[in-house]
């Protein structure tokens, strides 16, 4: 199964519907929501945190949560 | 009689604007208070809506929900909350970026639901052409139910605006509800209704989710709100419908109302992120950063703090031969001027490092710094987050513990705080720079860089280790579970607004100057008291002196100075020194820097003025000589060495560099871990590590 952490730079996908409940709030708030189109735009120097851009929020996430929001890649 | 003030709480997400629009609005008339109860600085200033009609406007810290994961965002939430009509606000104004306005629409939207009056803000207009976007604003009130205005706080434009959008709702003072929690379960939130409805839905909500009651409310609903909160996953589900609602209605009303041209929205963004997070060049381009702040702060400092120092002592000079002797002009001579210079003395230095750290902040860089450090951090217990409070903190441990609130565990948190203090804070500077310069030769290595200046380098370097190795110490050892949840916004590069930066720096300096200030200022006038009254001895020392002495045929001069030094040394603090005397000596110092340690127990910087005021009792000359010329040619009577030698100076540079030795900081220590323990885990820690450290640099350099 993909996850954002399984994303490479400059890759993006659709956070997918079945992972709402494994989303933190504070995540949802901030735009990360089902269905929204994510991308990968960097990772930091010691592979983690990572920096994604969501709905139009650029957030920087760790990578342990990162792997727990699942998502469906696009072509 | 103008009418009542409208108090105007700004919210929004952080980086929207809210300081910029606070600083518009209110000018220099700005103050930093406290929160009744909440023990949180709270900035507020006044400004004039119209010709009959003032405002009281509080600068809120920046939060993307109501829902609080950090200290910070908890006192949004309080402020809100607040029912009696003292405190809370009337009317809320709400402050959007246009450039990500449906994920600000999502607090606007939550505060809608608490039924308080709200004016939404759109900042950062002048960047819409460039962005391609566009906005039906017209549609856009209508769909929103509220009074809505675009503005550019930093191009001043549309503040006038928004005075007018101010008294217009407070006026109207009616609010709808925007979302209705209802949808989500018809059944379970029309029972919550039922506890009062004397609150809103969204009220009663957040009171169950958040656990956090007004005083009013009785047991018996508590009691009932309490049992909502039983089924915790069922809690969970409901916020996390309750977010994709209320995004499902914003999306609803931007449809129409907000137009993106994607194909103009590109910017510098992607090209900088490439550079300064890069691998290598993003450690690289930080630590010339470190460089540069390091290096500014000494070359732009120095001229104002020489010119500082000298001021002081000819103003002391002046005040002693044109005030009549008597012990008032003492006070005034020896101990209120050095006092308050040895305050004024770290303006030049705390401004110049707070205006650095704004710069980072307003351009955006910090948080790329943050997203660079986390991993490295989190190894050491701490956070990405607590790289500001460390570099903040070579300013003042004040400020620094203060910006640790933004880190949302507990535990990274409490290390950030607790290792803060071991930071090289500009209240050392003042004793690094007079040892150094007394026992490190003037001269150059590999050519080129000063051997002092590397000196103080190394000290910097030794503050930074040390702090990193505690935090991991106390990663270790602290038994404390908390969750561990990180999430930081890039915001996007900008170039700082001079104003923004220079109210900061000011506000900052301010607090300083107001808070270890006070602190300083007081121990001078104690210390001079104790240096200049004592028991029997201290009454006799002119006359035994001089009876000591008769024989000797020494000047006038030479007798005056020797009756000061024995009238030192029987005063109260020459007693307090002596007495401490025997644990200090094994470090290499003697009592009269056992004197300048015991007052630095309060804050380090008396150390300067401890020996100034030492120095200036004890030699009672005409010409006040600055500080440095007299240790340097003080000389320990029992062994005619000079007492400041290379072995006793490295041992007071570790000591200093080590010791808890500020009473602010550990009063804001307490104050923001809610009890004694921390701090004197600090304290003693610390203080002890000193004392170890320090005899084994004397032992071994002897
Ligand atoms: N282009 C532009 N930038 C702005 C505007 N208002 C604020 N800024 C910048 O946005 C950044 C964040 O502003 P600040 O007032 O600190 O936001 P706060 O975190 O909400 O208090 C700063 O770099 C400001 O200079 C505006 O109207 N236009
Ligand atoms: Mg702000």
């Amino acid at each position: 199964m993909n996850t954002i952490a399984s994303l490479h730079i400059g890759e993006m996908g659709y956070i997918s519907e079945e992972s709402l409940d494994s989303i933190p709030l504070k995540l949802l708030e901030m735009g990360c929501l089902p269905g929204a189109e994510v991308q990968l735009v960097q990772i930091a120097p010691l592979k983690d945190p990572l920096y994604i851009c969501v709905n139009g929020s650029h957030l920087a996430i760790r990578k342990e949560t990162a792997s727990k929001i699942k998502i469906l890649k696009s072509e | 009689m103008s009418k009542k003030d409208i108090k105007v709480a700004l919210i929004g997400n952080p980086n929207t604007g809210k300081t910029s629009l606070f600083n518009q609005l209110t000018g220099l008339t700005q103050k930093v208070g406290n929160y009744p109860g909440v023990t949180v600085d709270k900035k507020q200033g006044t400004c004039k809506l119209s010709a009959t009609q003032n405002a009281v406007i509080i600068d809120l810290p920046g939060t993307y929900s109501i829902n609080p994961t950090s200290v910070d965002e908890s006192i949004v939430l309080k402020t809100l909350l607040k029912k009696d009509i003292k405190e809370s606000p009337d009317v809320i104004l709400v402050v959007a970026d246009v450039e990500n306005l449906k994920r600000n629409l999502l607090l606007f939207s939550q505060i809608k639901d608490l039924e308080i009056p709200t004016v939404l803000a759109i900042n950062m207009v002048d960047q819409m052409t460039r962005k391609g976007i566009s906005i039906d604003l017209t549609a856009l009130k209508e769909e929103l139910n509220t009074e809505v205005v675009l503005i550019s706080a930093r191009k001043n434009q549309g503040i006038e605006a928004v005075k007018a959008a101010i008294i217009k709702c407070h006026v109207a003072a009616k609010a709808t509800p925007m979302c209705d929690n209802k949808k989500i379960d018809p059944a379970y939130f029309e029972e919550l209704k039922a506890i009062n409805p004397n609150y809103t839905l969204y009220e009663l909500w957040l009171m169950v989710t958040q656990k956090n009651f007004p005083e009013e409310i009785t047991k018996q609903e508590k009691e009932k709100l309490l049992s909502f909160n039983k089924d915790v996953s069922k809690l969970k589900k409901y916020q996390h419908k309750e977010t994709i609602y209320r995004y499902q209605e914003i999306n609803k009303i931007l449809k129409n109302t907000y137009l993106v041209d994607k194909s103009k929205a590109k910017d510098l963004r992607a090209k900088l992120d490439k550079v300064f997070t890069h691998r290598i060049f993003g450690y690289f381009i930080f630590l010339l950063v470190l460089l540069l702040i390091f290096q500014s702060i000494f070359d732009w400092s120095s001229l104002p703090m020489d010119l500082i120092d000298t001021t002081f002592a000819e103003l002391s000079d002046f005040a002693r031969s044109n005030l009549p002797t008597g012990v008032l002009s003492d006070l005034i001579v020896e101990g209120i001027i050095p006092g308050i210079g040895g305050v004024i003395i770290f303006i030049p230095q705390i401004a110049i490092l707070f205006l650095f750290i704004a710069v980072l902040e307003e351009t955006g860089y910090m948080s790329r710094v943050v997203f660079l450090m986390d991993k490295i951090m989190r190894r050491f217990g701490m956070n990405g987050k607590s790289i500001i409070p460390l570099i903040s903190g070579t300013a003042c441990a004040i400020p620094a513990i203060m910006a640790t609130r933004t880190i949302s565990s507990w535990k990274e948190r409490l290390i950030t705080i607790l290792v803060v203090p071991f930071t090289t804070c500009s209240a050392r500077l003042p004793v690094y720079a007079i040892l150094i310069s007394l026992i490190i030769p003037d001269t150059k290595i590999f050519g080129f860089y000063n051997l002092q200046a590397f000196t103080l380098l190394m000290l910097y370097a030794l503050g930074f280790v040390t702090a990193i190795l505690a935090a991991y110490i106390l990663q270790k050892t602290l038994k404390i579970k908390s969750n561990s949840f990180f999430v930081v916004e890039m915001p996007n590069y900008k170039l700082p607004s001079v104003k923004n930066v220079l109210f900061d720096v000011l506000e900052k300096t301010k607090a300083f100057v107001l808070g270890a200030g006070k602190i300083i200022l007081a121990l001078s006038v104690v210390l001079w008291f104790l240096a200049s009254n004592g028991p029997e001895s201290y009454k006799n020392a002119e006359q035994n002196t001089i009876e000591k002495v008769a024989n000797k045929n020494l000047g006038a001069d030479e007798l005056q100075q020797k009756i000061a030094a024995v009238k030192l040394e029987n005063s109260y603090i020459g007693i307090m020194g002596k007495s401490i005397e025997p644990a200090i000596r094994p470090l290499g110092y003697d009592w009269k820097i056992g004197i300048a340690l015991i007052t630095s127990f309060a804050a380090r910087e008396v150390f300067v003025g401890t020996l100034a005021t030492i120095y200036s009792v004890g030699s009672d000359d005409e010409n006040t000589t600055t500080i440095k010329e007299k240790m340097r040619s003080e000389i320990n009577p029992a062994t005619g060495k000079k007492i400041f030698n290379f072995p006793a100076g490295m041992s007071l540079l570790v000591f200093y560099a080590f010791a808890m030795q500020c009473m602010a900081t550990l009063a804001i220590v307490k104050r923001e871990t809610k009890t004694w323990k921390w701090p004197l885990i600090q304290l003693f820690g610390m203080t002890g590590l000193a004392y170890v450290c320090s005899l084994i640099v004397f032992q071994i350099l002897k």
